[in-house]
This record gives structure tokens, sequence and C-alpha cells, in this order.
């Protein structure tokens, strides 16, 4: 059911815990669906220099928050910003169709993390506050 | 981590109410059924008149094991088709009478989307609720039944959490209303005694392969006298009643099964038990913020099914598979739909705690070593879960 990247991600999975003082926190989902997850980032001069993870959520659910972590690690916000669920799906080599919302869940974790760290900065965030 | 991923030389099979396998005993009975006797029981020569004598052979072990008489047992291809052909043969035939049907809200697919099914065609269905423990009561059944009802389905056993249901009390109220009453006894079979007679119980469904017969094999049992349409038209197998030529090696191998596993019952069930409940109280006792699904005692002497706050059900399989265990979950995550187990939701279980269910249904080839194994990993696959989960008891003080 699941592609090797997803079972390795799920059994090994990388960036797993939660960034104390973390400078952008997000969460998404929730538990009546069977998924939350929740995003810290470390930020340094625009750029993502740590992200971590911690879901609540069946295999897809980690194995997607933890590719997504590392996806965006070392990236500028722009550019973290504009990693897909698409890229993270592909990155997993694959999900099955009734899995693909855990990877939307991802990018939305990621976008509530980085509009955090611009709210708690005065810069414009996506919904405009 | 590596010990996740060690996987133990012999895999421990835990999902016996999902499956089980064929018996020994079973297949060797069948085997000539294949390629020797493999005659057609509708035919007239000899080869034909032997296979029809191990169907009726068969038909005869099902009759015994559930005290009814063989003319009113037919094969199906399943305990689904028996469930469909009782619930929308008896409304088909009982149209003119009335057009309501009473049943649980914890019963298996198969009745409830048959229901569903009917509904759409204008009947009306009453889907009882039941206890925090998955008991339906009777009384509500007896106050669900009006002059239109035509038809009241309960099933012996839930195939989630093992809860056994009162069914000869619900037989009698719905009797005394001029109801027939049919049980999807499919995990019961075997594992509680049925005995229709005593039960009152007019109809019932049954399936192989839940009791170490092969799978795509189940039978119908309808009581005489018992108002039911014909399910599935074509030839004049099963005294016209269900069509299609009969799977001979299957239906043999369904009479040897519950022969067995009837005969075998009263030494069985009591180890079983054992094991159960040296599981459950392993289980509740080593892993904090868990909790029991299901009733204390009346329940089948193979289910174990618990549920874990702060952790999702499909992962707890997949971990516990690394590991050798194959288990069952309520998760919705397991299938296509994001609702978790209609069951457990029945029960009252928040949909967050559902999805952190676990189901263990033992069977005669575990052993207490398996039971060992299991309790020494499930608590570090529960730890490591929850870990990774963000939700956690402050969160939900």
């Amino acid at each position: 059911m699941y592609s090797e990247q997803v079972m390795d991600h799920f059994m090994n999975p990388r960036n797993m815990g939660e960034i104390p003082d973390a400078d952008g926190a997000g969460e998404v989902g929730n538990p009546t669906c069977g998924d939350i997850m929740r995003i810290t980032l470390r930020i340094e001069e625009n750029r993502i220099v740590d992200a971590k993870f911690k879901t609540f959520g069946c295999a897809a659910a980690i194995a997607s928050s933890s590719m997504a972590t590392e996806l965006i690690r070392g990236k500028t916000l722009d550019e973290a910003w504009a990693v897909t669920n698409r890229a993270v799906v592909e990155a997993l080599e694959g999900l099955p169709p009734q899995k693909l919302h855990c990877s939307v869940l991802a990018e939305e974790g990621i976008h509530k993390a980085i509009d955090d760290y611009r709210a708690r900065h005065g810069m414009p965030t996506a919904n405009g506050g | 981590m590596n010990s996740m991923t060690d996987r133990r030389s012999r895999p421990v099979y835990m999902d016996h109410a999902a499956t089980t396998p064929v018996r020994p005993e079973v297949v060797e009975e069948m085997l000539p059924c294949f390629s020797e006797r493999f005659g057609n029981p509708s035919s007239i020569y000899a080869l034909a008149r032997e296979a029809r004598v191990t169907l009726e052979k068969a038909r005869g072990q099902v009759a015994t094991a559930i005290g009814a008489r063989p003319e009113e047992i037919f094969f199906t291809s399943g305990g689904t088709e028996a469930d469909n052909w009782a619930i929308k043969g008896v409304a088909a035939a009982n149209k003119k009478k009335g057009d309501h049907i009473v049943t649980s809200s914890i019963e298996h697919h198969a009745v409830l989307h048959a229901c569903r099914a009917l509904e759409k065609q204008g009947y009306r269905v009453t889907y009882l609720p039941v206890d925090e423990f998955g008991r339906v009561d009777p009384a509500a059944v007896e106050e669900a039944i009006t002059d239109k009802t035509i038809l009241v389905s309960v099933m012996a056993a839930n195939n989630e959490i093992g809860t056994i249901q009162p069914v000869a009390a619900i037989a009698k109220v719905a009797h005394d209303r001029g109801v027939p009453l049919h049980t999807d006894a499919v995990q019961a079979i075997g594992a509680i005694p049925i005995d229709v007679d005593s039960m009152g119980i007019d109809l019932l469904a049954l399936s192989a392969h839940k009791f170490g017969g092969p799978k795509g094999t189940g039978a119908l049992y309808v009581r005489r006298g018992t108002r039911i349409g014909t399910f599935m038209d074509g030839g004049a197998q099963e005294r016209g009643r269900r069509a299609g030529t009969e799977n001979v090696p299957g239906i043999v191998g369904l009479g040897r099964a519950i022969e067995l596993a009837t005969a075998e019952m009263p030494q069985k069930a009591p180890r079983l038990a054992a094991m159960r409940d040296r599981l459950i109280q392993g289980l509740l006792e080593t892993i904090p913020d868990t909790r029991l699904n299901g009733h204390p005692s009346e329940r089948l002497a193979n289910n174990v099914n618990v549920a874990f706050r702060y952790v999702e059900g499909e992962s707890i399989l997949l971990m516990l598979d690394a590991l050798g265990i194959a288990a069952s979950t309520g998760s919705a995550c397991t299938s296509a739909s994001l609702e978790p187990s209609h069951v457990l939701t029945a029960c009252g279980l928040p949909p967050e705690h559902a999805h952190g269910s676990l189901r263990l249904t033992l069977g005669p080839r575990n052993t207490e070593e398996d039971v060992d194994y299991v309790l020494s990993v499930l608590p570090r696959v529960i730890e490591r879960l929850r870990k990774m989960s963000p939700l956690s008891p402050e969160r939900y003080a």
C-alpha cells in the first residue's frame, strides 16, 4: 500500500519533536478526523535553519510531516512557502489517493508556521493578518 | 530503534475475526471434491450423486451445529450474501404486511448497507442505539416495533468489540408481536453456543472462513414457514431458492469446519478467554490512558479491543506488522472514509479515541508466548507513537 520512502519516513521519522521557543509554529488538522500536525521552525535571517514536527495520525501523515520538514530545512521563507503538497508526494514516491490529504495537511502546516513567524514580525501574511 | 523492525521468526496472527486459516482436516475433506468427485450435484449419473451425497452431508453438519433441520439450511457465497438475502428477501416477501425493519446501529455493513438499500426503495428502518458496552436493550426493540414491522435483525456477537447480544430476549419481544428475528451469527458460530430453537432465531447468517473453513462459503438458516423471497434467480438448486451450481468443495469444507468448531468449543473457549483476559489486563496495566472497548464479561472469548489515547490506529498496525503481529483497528485511516468505526462511535466513544483503537482476535493456534510477545512490544509501540503525537494528557485535561 505504501512506498518504501513512506515506510522509511514512518519507521524512521526525520525531525520529529518540537523546537523550544520556536520562531514560528503552526498546527493543522483536528483529532476528529484522525490527523493533527504541529510544525515548529527556527528561523535566522529569513531562512529556516531548523524544522520539527509532531503528528497524530496515520503512517502517511507521519511520513508527510517528516518529508515536508526535510524539504524546507535550509530554504528561505519564500522558497519554503513554494514547497507544495505535490512536491511532498513526489519526494515520498507517491501516496495512495485516499491519503493525499495528508500531504495537503503538511503544506498547510508549513504555511501556518511561516505565517506565524511573519505575523510576529509585522510582516504581511497569507491571510492578510 | 532497531528493535522496532526486528521480526519474530514466527508471525503472530491475531486477526481471527477477519479470517482464519483453513484447518488441515477441512482441506483434506475438500480436496477430493475438486478433481475426483467433481460432479455437478444436479446431474443424475453416479459421479454427480456422490457430489449430492457430500453436499447433503454438509447440510446435515451445519443443521446439527445450530439445532436446525437440514431442509432449513441454504448454502450461500458467504455471510454477506446470507445477510443480504435474509433482509431483502423478507422485505420483498412481506411488502403487503409492512415496510418497517428494526436493527441496531452496530451491525456489520452487510446488514446496515442492505437496510440502507431498502430505505432507498421506500422501506423504513430503525437503527437502535446501544449502551456503552455495545448491548442492544430488548425493551428498546419492543418499543421500536410497530404493526408495520416485518423483521428484527440483531447480530449474535459483534465483530469489532465482541459484545454478545441478548438474542433470545430480543427474539421473544419480536415474536410477541409476530415479527421474525434474523441474526448475523458470523462471529458467533464456534465461539458461543447457538441453538435456533431455544434462542428463537428465525433466520441466521454464517460464514465458513471465520471458523477454520474456506472463504466464499456460508449459509442462511431459514426457519420453516418464514416468508422470504428468492434472492438469486436461475436453476433449481437449493430447492429453487438459491440458484447457481453449488460450491461443493467449499460447502464440504463448511460442513467439516462447523462440526469441528462446535465440537471443540467447550475445550477451546476457556483457553482463549484466559489469554484474552491476560492481554486485556496486561495492556490496561502497562499502558496509561487506555480503555477497554466492549463488554467486560458478555464478550467473545477471543476478542480484545482497546483504545489508546493520543495515537492513531493505522500507525499502530503498521508498527505491529513490522514486529510480525497482524491486528486490526477501528480507525478511519485504514478505509477511504474519514469516519472512525461506527461501532465504537455508537458505544459513545469520541472519534479521537476511536481512531486509537486496536483489535486483537485470538485463535486456537495462538500461544501464551504470543500473548507475552504482544504484551512486551505493544507498550513500546504506543510510547513511540505518543512521543510523535502533539496530543497529550495536559491538552485534554
